[in-house]
């Protein structure tokens, strides 16, 4: 499956080569878990054990949620406080889920933003990136419908304001908004059709999941030098890398650990620090709360979504040359999916040759901007759509399109990046001190 | 390293925010009580909820419900702790309920739920103690949370206590200017006046003592296995630490070779 030269299972007794010549499985595994993997990985590389624990979490803590939950909107509020009060073990495994999907962004944020570093996404990883990307955006739909399930008033006003997205569309938006409603308003069918996907997409995701793990199995892992691994021999090939297992394998289960210990100490000292108190009052759809806020993770692309008012020349541009069809609302629902679309195109938007962000002395700046981008929309996605948080709103949103659209494409042109390792032994041997000796992987 | 235990922190600070501002807030004054059950060790006064299911059921039980919260669970442990026949005849004394199949009214009994009351349009208590956040401060981070909880006792305790005594009516309602409620105004005139509950221990029963307990109470009342979750994520956080040291240990073992260390 590897492109990387590396031994392969070999069917020994007549019982494996009777099964091996028929569904070659246990070669299969032996080839996944014992991929040859850049040995110079940094700790920056350990959240994609994180995340396929977090999906193996909301998987077993949702299936059995699902046995005491109820989707009716009379019902559905009702049947979470039985989970909470009535339901062995139920109060844990409810704020599990719950802040199982607040971890499982944490991680997915810190994955992605590694790979816009170090250049993961560039050739030939461009469809690892892609996978990575609908992963995501499935996530970010599997989470958004699970928010409405509990029936508080955020869920209900949360599903109102963002299926209001799609009405925005021009000429079939109230149509689309309709449908995916299944009514001219959120109410008993948009709970239950939401419970369905809500159920559903988490298995598409752990398709798309092993999509991603097949596509960068054929690649190899991208590294913090951004050298490939040399594949003209396996003797070549294995001074690079090391095994997955057990090397990688217990280097990220200390990580996923740790990572656990502050997750486990919220769950069970601040479950609801992430969460917003009026989710504990039932949805009414006669009373809209002061201030309807998204959960943490989607306010960088709300703050984008909200940046886009009438009043900016962009808009009015768009306005004007379209004739009206495309408003401020549209607009803003544009921008915020573009804002995602604009880190999917990023292999192709990307002119530099060299992959890490480590030997590109300018690239590196403009990224720090970009974290910090990302932060402050978060926090501006959380404050009122007034002033002065309106413009730097507009502010944010503009950085994050001019980096992938402007900045990207032009550093590859003009920046001149630092001199290379030519291996990744080198590199490693560099940090460890043994630039001299052989390296030998341990038996 | 530093840079990136720096982009580490901006990570974990970044978080913060989010949660303590999306909270929002007006410029209501709420008092920061010092609750037994808050951070990480914290656990309910279990005289503190009795006083408090007290003063629940002489007075606010009059106009709010409860409904979410089974009446036995008054005797679980970790909790209100009431004997299991005291429960039962708490139930009967206090309140009826509808029984469908007898099609008539009847005491209540341990498996029934307080009622909901919505004679009064009052809201229901169950989870009010949550669906309130007191505070945000005074770190700015919202991780006071890991210390003091979201606030929600905070917030009922400060309101019942916040009444200044001014009154103005407004389209036919009384509203009572209070210093706690968004606004400055609330329709529910001050429900509680001192000595108005007689405890069976004498315990002091002025207003800003009886706020308290009932705030207690309702915290109980929207969070009743707080006292387990908090052992479970102790035991969780201890056996987590110590399964992060042995994998320490057996990672670092098994790469010292290949880092040209010696093995340990």
């Amino acid at each position: 499956m590897s492109g990387i030269p590396h031994d392969h299972y070999e069917p020994k007794s007549n019982g494996e080569k009777w099964l091996n010549s028929r569904l070659p499985i246990v070669g299969l595994i032996y080839d996944t878990i014992m991929i040859p993997t850049p040995k110079n990985l940094n700790w920056w590389w350990i959240w994609g054990i994180v995340l396929a624990f977090c999906l193996a979490l909301q998987i077993i803590t949702g299936i059995v949620l699902v046995m005491h939950y109820t989707p009716h909107v009379d019902l559905a509020f009702a049947s979470v406080e039985h989970i909470m009060r009535n339901v062995n073990g139920g109060y844990m495994l409810r704020y599990l889920h719950m802040n199982g999907a607040s971890l499982f962004f944490v991680a997915v944020y810190i994955h992605m933003f590694r790979g816009l570093y170090y250049g993961s996404y560039k050739a030939p990883r461009e469809i690892t990136w892609i996978i990575g990307m609908l992963i995501y955006l499935c996530m970010m739909g599997t989470a958004f419908m699970g928010y409405v399930l509990p029936w508080g008033q955020m869920s209900f006003w949360g599903a109102t304001v963002i299926t209001g997205l799609f009405g925005a569309i021009p000429f079939v938006g109230e149509s689309i908004q309709t449908w995916l409603l299944g009514g001219p308003a959120v109410d008993n069918a948009t709970l239950n059709r939401f419970f369905s996907l809500h159920y559903l997409l988490p298995f598409v995701i752990a398709a798309l999941v092993v999509v991603h793990i097949w596509a960068f199995h054929t690649t190899g892992n991208n590294n913090p030098t951004g050298v490939e691994v040399r594949r003209g021999s396996k003797a070549e090939a294995e001074k690079d890398t090391l095994p997955f297992w057990p090397y990688f394998v217990i280097k990220d289960l200390f990580a996923l650990a740790v990572v656990l210990v502050i997750f486990w100490a919220i769950v069970g000292f601040m479950p609801n620090y992430l969460g917003h108190p009026d989710n504990y009052i039932e949805a009414n759809p006669l009373v809209t709360p002061a201030h309807i806020v998204p959960e943490w993770y989607f306010l960088p692309f709300y703050a984008i979504l909200r940046a886009f008012t009438g009043e900016v020349w962009v808009v009015q541009f768009a306005s004007f040359i379209t004739g009206g069809i495309i408003d401020a609302k549209f607009f803003g629902v544009l921008a915020m999916f573009g804002a995602i679309l604009a880190m999917a195109l990023a292999p192709w938007l990307d002119t530099s040759t060299v992959r890490s962000g480590k030997y590109r002395p300018m690239f590196k700046w403009w990224f720090y901007l970009l974290i910090i981008d990302f932060f402050a929309l978060m926090w501006l996605g959380a404050m009122p759509a007034e002033e002065p948080y309106a413009t730097f709103s507009l502010i944010g949103s503009a950085y994050w399109f001019a980096y992938f659209f402007v900045i990207l494409p032009i550093l590859g042109v003009i920046e001149k990046p630092m001199a290379q390792p030519d291996t990744i032994e080198e590199d490693f041997n560099a940090h460890y001190g043994k630039a001299d000796a052989e390296a030998t992987p341990a038996e | 390293m530093f840079k990136k235990l720096a982009i580490g922190a901006a990570f974990a600070l970044a978080l913060a925010p989010a949660a303590s501002f999306a909270a929002g807030g007006g410029e209501q004054h709420i008092e920061d009580f010092s609750f037994s059950f808050e951070g990480p060790f914290g656990t309910y006064d279990q005289n503190q909820l009795q006083r408090g299911l007290q003063i629940y059921t002489e007075v606010c039980a009059a106009c709010h419900g409860l409904q979410y919260v089974p009446l036995r669970t008054l005797a679980d442990p970790g909790g209100v702790g009431l004997p299991m026949d005291q429960v039962r005849a708490y139930a009967a004394e206090n309140f009826t309920v509808y029984d469908p199949e007898l099609d008539e009214d009847r005491p209540a009994i341990p498996t029934d739920h307080f009622p909901a009351n919505t004679a009064a349009g009052a809201p229901d208590l169950s989870l009010m103690a949550k669906a309130r956040a007191g505070f945000h401060g005074p770190y700015g981070l919202g991780i006071n949370q890991l210390f003091k909880g979201m606030g929600g006792a905070e917030y009922i305790a400060s309101l019942l206590d916040g009444y200044t005594g001014e009154e103005k009516e407004e389209a036919g309602v009384i509203l009572y200017e209070n210093t706690a409620f968004p606004g400055g105004w609330i329709s529910m005139a001050p429900p509680l006046s001192d000595e108005q509950v007689e405890f069976i221990d004498g315990h002091e029963n002025t207003v800003e003592a009886m706020s308290e307990d009932v705030s207690a109470f309702l915290m109980w009342a929207a969070e009743p296995k707080m006292m387990a979750r908090k052992q479970a994520g102790f035991v969780g956080v201890i056996f987590l630490t110590i399964m992060s040291v042995l994998l320490y240990l057996t990672n670092k073992r098994l790469w010292a070779p290949v880092k040209g260390k010696k093995s340990v």
